[in-house]
């Protein structure tokens, strides 16, 4: 790869291709789609959390004046997810609802007042079931079992892996160390309400805008509930108005629009209320946690066990993905010479959970993070320097089988500790102190009801899954590059964008490699008609994939341009580049043609010019059941220093500051890569703050925006992004992935801020005034300074799958 | 109940049948086709759907074309002059404020109010000013550059 100063494009901080069209509302949203003779659909929701449906007279609803169809579960009984392994959705309910929420009908009419009065008027008959609320209740045997195919009555899924010699591990510890940690669920809370618009058009083709992360695996869920071959079948992905993960997940609406638009021959336009979108959900997954370590004085671990039990909501969606994820990234961080993980997920009746920015990873980190601030204390270690010590090395696998290509992690938390000023901050208050875990930091300013604290953690994210969501053998990514004889270049991807900047991220590459500029490129993305498959935005994969593929597609382009110049110049091909719009010879640069002229001799020499890209993620799974989850290229690296204010007499944590540290390998385009950790840091706050998606008799708590507490600008922490840009070999021009993993060391920073302030743990998400206060007067009554669940259910869990760690990975240092 | 009403919206005199119930947002978005504005939640709880209304920020969810004719009513699509787009408009788009840019169209109405009223105002002023218009994708840093950006053009 060329170096950085020989760049002209990657790595400068500059605008997204789009961003003229966002400020000045020309972008189309799926919702501003109107097209001629539209009507409009609404889907009947399900007002039980779990129930059978005896009967639906839709009679009443489809006599109303302007509705035009009304269909139930039979008009759509074949089942659809996301996964492979669980399909058991249906667009419309057929004989069973799991949630309040769960679409029960669906109406089209001539305007959206018409549809939502016909919605009144079909009358359900309900049969009530027993809800199952909670993780407990989930594992009760006693209750109704949500799904007949779960791997035990309500445990969707249970996973149980040994990595390395457990034993040995805990035997070499100087101290045992034992913890229960819960992460609250929460919500993407996209401020674009999903959206689509079904068109089954006269020629017997059906075509689908959608706010949708993942056109093609939408486009497979319709062949599979519509009965119509994929050939037929076009899925557009419409610029979508912030995803995190919400919009990744074949839905209901898409399918219900869909037939609908079947039924009666025009387009129908579906878009979900905020309610709806509550209901929609696939959000983050509330995990109770068990971790048990082995250390040694000096805080090398020796040996980790890891319990989760997530709490799934009525359906499959990514579950058994996030189950995995939520084992499956411990290790890639420190190094650790023997890991056992065990973990369940279960089906409750709420709405389902799926994946949300950072996919069962934050969960695992918070607890693992704050575990080890609490190791560092009890062994009265500085945790930044614990941490920084044992970060893994380079071109290493971890024990579970992992690939480490490059790991800029160490820098990180140099670059946070010294922006933050940690080491003169910190080294007032700690103290050494015996293992007891009792003994606490003291930061108090005698007098004060307002303490300050400072804290730190680390984490760490793939960069795109190492295996589809289905199996197959083919590409993830393909991107199709066309030169036409005006000089124009235009880029096919399926690839999505959702806000992050996948779509100039190919206009940026095709233009370093044609020595154009990126406003030269035209990007076409996100249409199965069109574009070659990208698997989606999800998972951090696009950069890393899409990127790899559209260099292949470019440089198959370029080689041709670049022979036909040669051979008119009367120079070889390898003397020549292209910069500035032209190809010049570097031998002589008095020999150059312009991009269009070279193009020119390129078409007549070889006929139509365009090249075309595919990636496939290099096989690195390891020798187990289960080895599918994890891998990854590369992982990007993120430590982060919280700076707290903490109210003693209100129980109020104020976040001051966030210094945030984040290695995506080569920044593509900086300026887009500091965005993604900003708002990272955003979200890490907002969840480990106030974001929940709580419950309260059996319903959602707060389906509203009002009541959903996010942050706004005035609770928002000053937030300084700091890149750490290692080249790694996976990536195009050594990118990794920016877009999930900067939000995970962010809650457990903070919860360890809370704690050196303070001096109480508070061992759950979001962290709120009344827990604060809660052990606050724990504290004070000379009980545990903690708030937190006080125990992990007793699980029969399954043997555990016990596999060999790699050749190359951490050893256990006697 | 529909009835004749008359908008004045970005300078133009709009004549429209609507029912009375609709709110400005409907209309603005079905009726006039003026789709740059945006709704989250149409209860008035996101800001997204903002728009000026002699100049004052006005959630445009909750406010009814019938109490606002002969109002002057400023939507995105008014913000540039002709072909040039606002000073806030280029910094957003320059600065990386706009991500996902679905909240993009309200915040910068929100903000022309702000730098209508106090052009050259302090981070907090900036922050007081936003606080009402929710974004997910950006952690507001970089639409606080922008802003202050464009209050030095």
């Amino acid at each position: 790869m060329p170096n950085n100063h020989k760049l002209a494009v990657i790595g400068h901080a500059q605008p997204k291709i789009e961003s003229m069209q966002k400020v000045t509302g020309e972008t189309q949203y799926a919702d501003d789609l109107f097209l001629p003779r539209m009507v409009y659909g609404k889907i009947l929701r399900s007002v039980y959390p779990h129930a059978r449906i005896i009967g639906i007279d839709t009679a009443r609803a489809e006599a109303l004046p302007g509705v035009l169809a009304v269909i139930t579960g039979k008009d759509l009984p074949i089942k659809f997810g996301i996964m492979p392994s669980s399909q058991d959705e249906e667009a419309l309910c057929v004989d069973r609802v799991r949630f309040v929420g769960d679409p029960v009908a669906g109406v089209a009419a001539i305007d959206e007042e018409t549809a939502e009065r016909a919605l009144d008027l079909i009358e359900v008959e309900y049969e009530p079931l027993a809800p199952i609320m909670s993780i407990r209740e989930g594992l009760d045997p006693t209750l109704p079992q949500i799904h007949e195919y779960a791997d035990q009555h309500n445990v969707h899924k249970f996973v149980s892996l040994e990595f390395g010699d457990m034993e040995a591990g805990f035997k070499a510890a100087d101290h045992i160390r034992e913890d229960i940690f819960f992460y609250e669920g929460d919500t993407h809370l996209p401020m674009e309400e999903h959206s689509c618009v079904g068109h089954y058009s006269a020629d017997g083709k059906l075509t689908l805008y959608s706010s949708t992360q993942t056109p093609h695996y939408v486009h497979r869920a319709l062949e599979k509930t519509l009965e119509m071959p994929r050939g037929h079948i076009r899925v557009i992905a419409s610029p979508v108005g912030g995803g995190f993960g919400g919009k990744t997940d074949p839905f209901s609406h898409e399918i219900v629009a869909c037939k609908l638009s079947m039924l009666i021959g025009r387009p129908v336009k579906i878009t979900l209320t905020r309610e709806e979108v509550f209901y929609t959900h696939r959000g983050r997954h509330p995990v109770l946690m068990w971790v048990k370590s082995g250390f040694k004085r000096d805080g090398q671990i020796t040996a980790l066990h890891f319990k989760t039990a997530l709490d799934g909501g009525g359906y499959g969606s990514y579950g058994i993905a996030s189950t995995y994820y939520t084992g499956a990234l411990q290790t890639v961080t420190y190094k650790i010479p023997a890991y056992k993980f065990e973990g369940l997920r279960v089906f409750t009746n709420k709405p389902p959970c799926g994946p949300k920015r950072g996919h069962g990873t934050p969960q695992p980190r918070f607890g693992l993070e704050v575990h080890l601030d609490k190791i560092a204390h009890d062994l009265g270690l500085d945790p930044a320097e614990m941490r920084r010590k044992y970060v893994v090395d380079d071109a290493t696998k971890t024990v579970n089988h992992l690939t480490i290509t490059t790991c800029g992690l160490r820098q990180c938390i140099d670059e946070v500790t010294k922006a933050s000023g940690w080491k003169q901050k910190t080294a007032d208050h700690r103290q050494p102190t015996a293992v007891s875990g009792q003994k606490l930091a003291l930061s108090a300013v005698e007098g004060s009801a307002v303490k300050h604290g400072l804290g730190i953690a680390c984490g760490s994210y793939l960069s795109g899954a190492g295996l589809p969501i289905y199996w197959n053998d083919l590409p993830h990514s393909g991107v199709i590059v066309k030169v036409d004889r005006g000089g124009g270049v235009a880029v096919f991807c399926g690839s999505t964008d959702i806000g992050q900047g996948s779509d100039s991220l190919l206009a940026y590459i095709a233009a370093e490699e044609f020595g154009l500029k990126p406003k030269d490129i035209k990007v076409i993305t996100a249409d199965t008609d069109l574009t070659p498959v990208d698997l989606g935005s999800y998972s951090s994969r696009v950069t890393v994939m899409t990127g790899n593929a559209c260099i292949q597609a470019t440089r198959q382009v370029k080689e041709k341009i670049l022979q036909a110049t040669a051979e008119k110049l009367l120079v070889p091909a390898e003397s020549l580049s292209m910069r500035d719009g032209m190809v010049i010879c570097e031998d002589d640069e008095n020999r150059q043609l312009s991009f269009v002229d070279a193009v020119n001799l390129a078409e007549k020499k070889f006929g139509t010019l365009s090249g075309t890209g595919s990636y496939k993620p290099p096989k690195r799974a390891g020798p187990f059941k289960g080895s599918g989850v994890g891998p990854s290229p590369s992982y990007s690296y993120s430590a982060c220093v919280a700076s707290v204010s903490v109210d003693t007499e209100t129980g109020v944590v104020t976040v001051d500051k966030l210094w945030l540290a984040h290695d995506g390998g080569r920044a593509i385009n900086p300026l887009l890569v500091i965005g993604q950790t900003e708002g990272s840091a955003y979200m890490g706050f907002g969840e480990a703050m106030m974001e929940e998606s709580a419950f309260r008799k059996n319903m959602h708590k707060i389906p509203s925006m009002l009541e959903y507490k996010s942050p706004t600008t005035l609770d928002t922490p000053e937030i300084e992004a700091i890149l750490v840009e290692t080249i790694d070999p996976e990536g195009p021009y050594g990118a990794k992935e920016a877009g999930q993993g900067p939000l995970l060391p962010v809650p457990p920073a903070i919860a360890n801020a809370v704690f050196d302030a303070v001096g109480v743990r508070i061992d759950e998400v979001p962290i709120t005034p009344d827990k604060v206060l809660k052990a606050l007067e724990e504290k004070s009554k000379g009980k545990e300074p903690r708030f937190g669940p006080k125990d992990f259910p007793n699980i029969t869990w399954p043997e555990p799958i016990k596999v060999e760690p790699p050749e190359n990975a951490p050893k256990l240092v006697q | 109940m529909k009835q004749i009403i008359h908008l004045k919206v970005n300078g133009q005199d709009y004549e429209v049948y609507v029912a009375v119930n609709k709110t400005l947002l409907e209309v603005l978005r079905e009726d006039l086709n003026l789709t740059g504005t945006k709704h989250g939640c149409e209860l008035g709880e996101c800001g997204t759907c903002t728009v000026l209304i002699d100049g004052e920020p006005v959630l445009s969810c909750l406010a009814l074309p019938i109490e606002l004719q002969g109002r002057e009513i400023t939507t995105i699509e008014g913000l540039a002059e002709g072909a040039n787009p606002h000073p806030l408009q280029t910094a957003f788009a320059e600065l990386g404020a706009a991500q996902c840019g679905y909240c993009t169209p309200g915040m910068l109405l929100s903000s022309k109010a702000l730098l209508d009223q106090h052009p050259h105002p302090s981070r907090d002023e900036i922050k007081h000013a936003l606080s009402g218009n929710l974004c997910r994708c950006t952690g507001y840093t970089k639409i606080y550059e922008a802003v202050e950006k464009a209050s030095k053009t």
